[in-house]
């Protein structure tokens, strides 16, 4: 499922995926601007390297998809930013304990609760002790057209994303997050909630352990 | 790959995750190339209160670089120019291509134009 369904699939949009997804969403971005001038942080599925711009903060980014490091390369190397990129799976990130980490759009894309709950734990278990990390998955409750795609509110979905220039439609497999979930998922796997909420079409929650 | 980032990895092999030989990496046949960055004090000062000592030196020595001391500067009186110096083998350091070994179980890592592969063959995965 997810080899199929997210990995091939990311390696496949790439390119263009990276087009429609510079901007930082807002909460994102605050978060990283509280961190202490030289933390260190680490972003687990860093797609294209789009939180790697904040040079107070040394992030190292990484994701399974290398088309999409590639890229992260390129623009964090552009725009001489501090922090790093490489290749590695979300359930086995092969760093020693850091200050904070993000994993942005990735938790929802496991797909059985137990590999869900295990993917947050294991982000805590790289952040050391007092340390903060904040998840944000994609929501059952949306509020725009986006959601169209669900009528039926099923919270297993495959959401289909069309190249514009080829398309090409590829079916990226979801679990999309019901109110609370995430909260008692990440507390399942050792957090402890200091902050959630719902932005954009998503649930995020900031844990510390 | 930063040096920065070479004081932070280790081996991704599950059973090596509880041996002290799993960091840091050994690496060989690197390939260096120097990248600009912004140099800031500050930033620096913080960033080697986490700093793994003798990981960095055994690090700069597998990439022959023995311009480091043995101990670790004291970041609060040392002049701005070891600042300087550090900020270079840190941030503006990295490496293009290169190898990394596990010291305990010898898993074989490349770095392949600056970005290293921490994915694991499906037998070790």
């Amino acid at each position: 499922m997810e080899e199929t369904h997210v990995h091939a699939v990311y390696e496949a949009i790439a390119p263009h995926f990276s087009n429609t997804r510079y901007k930082p969403w807002p909460l994102v971005e605050k978060f990283l601007l509280e961190q202490e001038k030289g933390s260190i942080g680490v972003d687990v599925g860093c797609g294209n390297g789009k939180y790697i711009r904040y040079n107070h903060v040394y992030l190292m980014g990484c994701d399974r998809s290398l088309n999409l490091v590639e890229i992260a390369r390129k623009e964090t190397s552009e725009r001489k930013n501090n922090g790093d990129v490489f290749t590695s799976d979300g359930l086995n990130v092969p760093i020693r304990p850091v200050d904070f980490a993000i994993s942005i759009a990735v938790i929802h894309h496991f797909h059985t609760p137990e590999r869900r709950i295990e993917a947050i734990r294991h982000v805590l278990s790289k952040v050391k002790k007092g340390g903060k990390a904040m998840f944000y998955v994609w929501a059952l409750e949306q509020k725009n057209a986006r959601a169209n795609f669900n009528v039926e509110k099923k919270q297993d979905v495959m959401v289909p994303y069309v190249v514009p220039t080829t398309k090409e439609v590829h079916e990226r497999y979801y679990h999309l997050y019901k109110e609370n979930e995430l909260l008692l998922d990440a507390q399942e796997a050792g957090g402890t909630i200091v902050d959630h909420g719902y932005e954009r079409d998503n649930w995020y929650v900031i844990v510390t352990h | 790959m930063k040096l920065l980032t070479t004081n932070f990895v280790q081996c991704a092999v599950k059973s090596c995750s509880s041996s002290s030989n799993c960091f840091p990496l050994h690496f060989t046949e690197c390939e260096l190339v120097h990248e600009d960055l912004e140099f800031d004090e500050d930033f620096i000062k913080n960033v080697m209160v986490k700093i793994d000592w003798p990981a960095l030196l055994s690090v700069t020595r597998d990439i022959g670089n023995n311009s480091l001391p043995e101990e670790k500067p004291n970041i609060e009186s040392c002049d701005e120019q070891v600042l300087r110096d550090l900020h270079l083998v840190l941030l503006e350091t990295q490496i293009k291509d290169g190898k990394m070994i596990c010291k305990n179980c010898d898993h074989l890592y490349h770095i392949k134009n600056t970005i290293p592969n921490f994915l694991l063959p499906p037998h070790l995965a």
